[in-house]
């Protein structure tokens, strides 16, 4: 076991920001605005260096992909006690198309590549309120996931996951290598202060730009052709035999 | 950070309203007009300040074992404040360095979460500073996309309009200037500061000044984080940073909290006036195309102000692809009437037919407010002192009738800068104290462009205070400025504090300000909303008071109260009692703007604004 935590990081428009839309509608403004860290996000990384304090882990990696301010939320990451950053450029149109299906394939390919044991990402990012890159990163790696994690803990090779769902709290125990998505009970995030900022500075951040690991197009499912009723079980079946399914 | 409560400040209110009525059954209104005089006598002040600089921690049994050592880091320059001040100061520094071939280490701390996120202004620059700093501001993307076309001045009555022809040599001829969004200039600047090597520090407000043992300042030290409302330490409680350097430069902009403490602490304000500040209110609008005219500044005073309170409005056809314009209302904050609002005299002025027939059919995107220097030149106070000097609008180098105080601070940055490399970078450090004085910096200053600039019109704003006011005022411009260019020998003098220039209540009117109609005029809190402002909740609120009980006391009870009228962001409310006897005053810290006009006007002068965790404010974008 490496020991090692993937933390992924959204730089989106902050949340107390009144949102525009672009005068030709397609898209928010976002030159200027005001963006910072997605709040669970923070939870999930305070998680990690949480995890790294208690010595349940050895290294914390954070994560993010977009253009070049990216690398301000993973300064925000490392202030905050995460050890290394790795920033995957994404620009232009791919940032336009970027969406959770893109981002848990690069996740998956980093986690792979970095031998991670744990990866750790907020359960949703406030500005698309997709809630499903955890999901589909746990589902291309094959690894269990504990998604609306309000409680964690680690026992042994096992880690103890309470889940916030509609009817309660769901307590469950998954194998690592695992998947977790934090939610807000989690934990409250530590402030990025001055002086872990100062301590690291550009020069020792260690920000990997890893070019473009795979930027990948959903292309759009086949269309779905119409259904054609049938009145009998035997027309069902002449129909079958006719389009060579049996 | 995260704060415990998302709810946004609207909702806040109506949550502590829903509160308040249980008991009292009647809604607390923001502009009511208490015709009881209610009194809070027998019934203790509920606490509301618990700010450690008020509170101190040192006795509180809360704070015992909290470790409070603070990691210090060493630079040859620190700088209070990322406007146009700190910035041109910090360019024009790593600038010399590079010419001298010396290394500098230059840093700078700035409150907003990003560079030119509370920065607000009109604007329109004058580049003669900014073509001696960069002199290719052009080819390097300066966002100077609007060069002035038209002029328009207009006194305005209720209905109508007096047009006043712009002749040249007055001091609003606005002919080589750009209409700039000044936060995206400061945004720019601030690139341009971090190529030359400059270390910037957005989102860590300067919350103390540090001092040498021979009394010169040492640097300064960032905000604590993570103190809770009541003023004790949270869990995650971190001590602040402190940043020690040869010489401080502070550039915190108009009423700066630790300028205020530099004052009395070196006795700064001694030989000079008291400071007059107005309030500036702003909003930008984009509005239908067939309105737009890119280029054309438009100015106006009057209407709906008397001729004896000092203000008057502007609007600025902005050209940067979208038709927007930038609009607001300057009041000044020497007006004696209580019941004055600067936020519903400028959503009043906006239903002028001149200015309704630009804003119909348009939307507004964005509002906020920031106080501006009036003082000019006899209010400019001794800008050095062992360890620091003061830049920008702190010391304040606007020229008022001009309204244009950018290109002046820009200036002063960069003679600081001029005046203290030589000291920093000298082979022998030859002071008398540790923290180095620079006093060569006031000199060239009296020596240069900006001093004969302010020299000129010093008389204009103190020639309002007569029995004719405005038009008084307007005639004396008339004679001694266009006709003499400020050349008289006298020099006349402001009439003193401006929280000393409010009427009691009872011997004032009431101002009837029409309802807002939702489309050209708006709701107080739908404004702030735009701002974008937000604090952590929970911290202590950074508008302290030196004393609880003399908001009710005193600010309620002889003069209704103005605090919930002169504050651009709904901050100071009277609400009821919880126990029904008396009314008491509620701060909604997490609501302002920083604007700083309450530590200005407040009539008791009670409160004391202080910095807040950094990252918190407004979220300004090209204002």
């Amino acid at each position: 076991m490496s020991g090692r935590v993937l933390v992924g990081v959204k730089r989106v428009i902050d949340y107390a920001v009144k949102i525009r839309v672009k005068p030709d509608n397609s898209g928010v403004v976002t030159d200027g605005v005001k963006h910072s860290m997605n709040p669970f996000c923070e939870i999930a990384v305070e998680e990690a260096v949480k995890l790294k304090e208690k010595k349940f882990i050895k290294e914390v990696v954070a994560v993010s992909c977009g253009p070049q301010q990216a690398q301000e939320t993973i300064r925000t990451a490392l202030a905050m006690g995460a050890d290394r950053g790795i920033h995957v450029e994404v620009t232009g149109k791919d940032y336009d198309t970027l969406g959770p299906l893109q981002v848990s394939k690069i996740f998956a390919a980093l986690a792979k590549k970095e031998d991670a044991q744990l990866l750790i990402l907020g359960k949703q990012a406030i500005d698309d309120d997709c809630n499903q890159t955890g999901q589909m990163t746990a589902a291309l790696l094959d690894w269990p996931q504990g998604t609306f994690a309000s409680e964690v803990s680690l026992e042994g090779d096992k880690i103890k996951v309470v889940r916030e769902i509609d009817g309660g709290l769901e307590t469950i125990k998954i194998n690592t290598p695992a998947v977790l998505t934090a939610d807000l009970r989690l934990n409250t995030p530590r402030y990025a202060t001055l002086v872990c900022l100062l301590i690291l500075k550009p020069a020792d951040l260690g920000v990997d730009i890893t070019s473009r690991l795979e930027v990948l197009r959903v292309d759009e499912p086949p269309q779905r052709l119409a259904g054609v009723t049938v009145e009998t079980v035997d027309d069902l079946v002449a129909k079958l035999k006719e389009s060579g399914t049996i | 950070m995260f704060p415990a409560s998302r709810y946004s400040s609207k909702a806040h209110r109506c949550i502590r309203a829903l509160q308040t009525v249980q008991v009292e059954h009647a809604a607390p209104q923001l502009y009511a007009t208490l015709n009881t005089r209610r009194t809070c006598s027998s019934v203790s002040t509920p606490r509301i300040t618990t700010h450690y600089t008020v509170h101190s921690r040192d006795k509180d049994s809360r704070w015992e074992g909290v470790e409070m050592e603070r990691f210090a880091d060493e630079a040859d320059v620190v700088i209070v404040g990322g406007g146009p001040a700190g910035l041109s100061a910090a360019i024009r520094l790593k600038q010399l360095a590079n010419e001298h071939e010396k290394e500098l280490r230059v840093c700078l701390v700035e409150k907003a979460s990003q560079i030119g996120a509370h920065t607000l202004s009109g604007a329109c620059l004058e580049p003669s500073a900014l073509t001696e700093l960069i002199p290719d501001w052009k080819e390097r993307g300066a966002p100077l996309n609007t060069p002035v076309t038209e002029d328009v001045f207009s006194i305005l009555t209720e209905k109508h309009r007096i047009p006043v022809p712009i002749l040249p040599g007055l001091p609003m001829v606005n002919h080589g200037n750009y209409i700039v969004r000044l936060g995206n200039f400061v945004r720019w600047l601030g690139e341009q500061a971090e190529e030359l090597g400059v270390e910037l520090y957005p989102g860590y407000a300067a919350a103390e000044v540090l001092f040498h043992e021979d009394g010169s300042v040492k640097g300064i030290a960032t905000n604590d984080v993570g103190i809770s409302k009541d003023g004790s330490p949270k869990d995650v409680f971190e001590r602040g940073m402190e940043l020690h350097a040869k010489v401080t430069l502070f550039g915190e902009g108009c009423h700066g909290h630790l300028a205020k403490q530099l004052y009395k602490q070196f006795n700064l304000r001694e030989n000079c006036e008291p400071q007059t500040y107005a309030i500036g209110l702003k909003e930008v609008w984009a509005i239908d195309e067939k309105k737009w005219r890119p280029g054309r500044t438009e100015h106006s005073v009057g209407w709906p102000l008397n001729r004896h309170t000092y203000g008057g409005s502007f609007l600025y056809h902005l050209n940067e692809g979208e038709p927007l314009v930038a609009l607001g209302f300057v009041v000044g904050l020497d007006y004696s009437n209580p019941y004055l609002s600067p936020f519903r005299e400028f959503q009043r002025w906006k239903h002028h037919p001149f200015v309704a027939a630009t804003l119909e059919g348009g939307t507004r995107i964005a509002y906020g407010a920031r106080a501006l220097n009036e003082g000019g030149f006899q209010s400019i106070p001794k800008l050095t002192f062992p360890g620091g000097l003061l830049i920008g609008c702190s010391p304040g180098f606007m020229n008022v009738p001009k309204i244009k105080g950018t290109h002046t601070a820009m200036k002063s940055g960069m003679l600081a800068a001029e005046a203290v490399f030589p000291k920093i970078t000298a082979e022998s450090l030859d002071s008398e104290t540790t923290g180095l004085h620079a006093p060569e910096y006031a000199e060239t200053l009296k020596n240069s462009w900006v001093w004969k600039e302010l020299h000129a019109v010093r008389n204009i704003r103190p020639s309002f205070h007569n029995y004719f006011g405005l038009y008084g005022g307007m005639a004396y411009t008339g004679v001694f400025y266009w006709i003499f260019r400020g050349k008289e020998p006298w020099t006349l003098k402001h009439c003193g504090l401006d929280a000393n220039q409010l009427k009691p209540a009872k011997d004032c009117t009431p101002i009837e300000y029409p309802k807002p109609d939702g489309k050209l005029s708006f709701d107080l809190l739908s404004s702030v909303a735009l701002s974008g402002t937000n604090h952590e909740g929970d911290q202590p609120p950074h508008l302290t008071l030196k004393d609880d009980s003399v908001p009710v006391s005193r600010n309620l009870s002889i003069y209704d109260g103005p605090e919930q009228r002169f504050c651009p962001a709904g901050v100071y409310e009277y609400v009821p009692l919880e126990t029904g006897e008396g009314m008491r005053l509620q701060i909604n810290a997490q609501n302002c703007v920083h604007c700083k006009t309450c530590d200005i006007k407040d009539p008791s002068q009670n409160i004391n604004w202080v910095v807040p965790e950094g990252g918190g404010g407004p979220a300004y974008n090209g204002m």
